[in-house]
This record gives structure tokens, sequence and C-alpha cells, in this order.
């Protein structure tokens, strides 16, 4: 009987010690989630994230500036206590527009100086300038003039064959 | 019929009315004609440009005369639009904000040439910016 006690009492600790750890072990999501929004918000880079934390399982998403920023995000996502694993859903933002080709002043030579004949389009493949659209014949010659102007800029031909004159 | 051929009066022309640095090269196709003249000039060599091709749509002749070359900084410019005013802008570009506008037939000054497309220009209202040089004219 005594031995018995004793057992159960054995028994008794045994399941407190362990139903300890394992509370220790398993915090609540919500607990989780609040404790990385606070390491997310105290970081600029990581302050436009958001969290969503389920089974200790952390998923991060919105906007990172780069790669290393949506690393970073993960890696201390990780770190949380409570945190099993991080999917990171994080999308990083566009790379600034891209960079204007070589011949850009070239090109905007060539907007400037179709800009009053709105009915024209141009194109511009190494140097062969494109003429499509419509004219009025007697806006033709000036058009021409600017366009001829642009040879010290690089324009090697101008193709106008495909432009309708009125 | 070979394009100095074709534009043989063209080129005459430009000989004969003493085009200053004028050059005639022909390759790919492509007759250049380069050279700096006055406005006159410019315009009589383009009317013969016209008349051989009426469409300029054989696209086998550039005309590159220049005929503000000699223009210089301080010269008095005539605004020769159609019929609009012209834009006078914050950066040579047509991308670069209205800053200002010179009425047509105003006389501006030129302060100094950007680029060939592009002056910078005053006002005597005291407006200054960018202005397209193809709507400039040098008050001789």
């Amino acid at each position: 009987m005594k031995r018995t006690l004793q057992l159960c009492v054995i028994l008794f600790a045994s399941v407190l010690v362990l139903g300890a750890m394992s509370c220790k072990k398993k915090l609540k999501d919500t607990d989780i989630q609040a404790s990385i929004e606070a390491v997310l918000s105290a970081d600029a880079d990581m302050r436009s994230t958001m969290v969503t934390v389920q089974d200790g399982v952390a998923t991060i998403s919105g906007e990172c500036k780069d790669e290393a920023c949506k690393a970073k995000c993960e890696a201390a996502v990780a770190k949380v206590e409570g945190v099993k694993s991080v999917v990171n859903n994080c999308t990083v933002a566009p790379p600034p527009a891209v960079v204007p080709p070589v011949n850009d002043a070239l090109s905007q030579a060539v907007a400037d100086a179709v800009k009053d004949f709105p009915g024209v389009q141009t194109s511009l493949t190494d140097g062969v300038l494109t003429l499509t659209g419509e004219i009025k014949r007697s806006d033709l010659q000036s058009l021409m003039q600017r366009l001829n102007a642009l040879k010290s800029m690089g324009i090697t031909k101008i193709e106008s064959s495909g432009l309708i004159k009125k | 019929m070979a394009l100095q051929d074709k534009y043989k009066e063209l080129t005459d022309a430009a000989a004969a009315s003493g085009v200053n640095n004028l050059q005639i090269r022909e390759q790919d196709k492509v007759l250049y004609i380069d050279g700096e003249a006055t406005g006159t000039v410019k315009q009589q060599l383009w009317d013969i440009y016209e008349k051989l091709d009426p469409d300029y749509s054989s696209g086998d002749l550039m005309l590159n005369i220049n005929s503000v070359a000699g223009v210089t900084d301080g010269a008095k410019l005539k605004v020769t639009t159609n019929n609009s005013n012209l834009n006078i802008r914050s950066g040579p570009s047509t991308n670069d904000e209205i800053v200002g506008k010179a009425a047509r037939h105003e006389i501006i000054t030129l302060l100094r040439k950007e680029n060939d497309q592009w002056w910078y220009v005053k006002t005597d209202d005291g407006e200054e910016g960018y202005c397209y040089t193809q709507y400039l004219t040098p008050v001789l």
C-alpha cells in the first residue's frame, strides 16, 4: 500500500514535470505571433511585412526592398521562441525602372521632334528611324528637317514609306 | 540610278550656294549631305529635295544643313512658330516642365546653346529656359 502511494506520487510528479515541459514548448500561436510582430516592427527594413502563426508555423508576407531583406526577415522570425518553421511569402519590390538604353538621348530627341505631329509614330532600330502613321502634307517638310538634323546624334536612315501623307 | 545622279541638282545647288563645310558621302545606299548655310539656302535646298522626292519616302538621303551653326551667344532670335506660342522649358527636352511662353514673332535672346535642338534663352520679360531651335530664327 505504501509502495503504491509512493509510485503514485512519482507518477504524479513526473506528469507535472512533463506537463510543465511541454507547456513551455507549446506556446500559444497568438503569443508567438505577438513576439514576431514585436521583432518585425522594431526594424525599419521589416516593418512592412506581416505574419500569421498556425501550430508554430509562421507565415510571413508583405514586401521587402530586396532579397537580403527577405532573408533577414526569415532569419529573424525563425529565432523567435516557439516558431517551428517559417514560410516566407515575402515579395521583393521590383527594381527601379529599367535603366534607359544608351541611345536614350536620341530617343528623346526623336520624341521632341515629332511632338508637334501627333499622328506620327516612330521606331528606332540601330540608327534607322521608321515613321508610320499619318501627317499633313504641309507639315511633312518641317518634320523631315527636324529628323534629318538628328543625323549628328546618330540617325543613319529615315524610312518613311509607311507614313501616310494627307 | 546612282544616288549621286538622282540628287545631282541638290548637291550642285549646295556647292553653288556656298554651303560651308559641305560634305557629300554615300554609304549603304544612303546619300549624306552635311553642311552649314543660312536659313534661306537651307530652305532652297529642302525645296529641291522635295521636288526630287515629293514624299521623302525613298529613304536614301539624309540632308543635314545646319542654318544656326554661326549663331553666337547673345544673338537675337525671332520666334517662328506656325501660329502658337513657343514653350520655354526647365530642361532641354519636351519632358521638362514648361516654365514660360514666348509669343509668335517675339524677339528673344540666346544665352547659350545646349545642343543643336535646344537653346537656353531669355525673353525681354526676364523669363529664362530652353526652347526648341526649329522654332527660332536668328535676327540678322
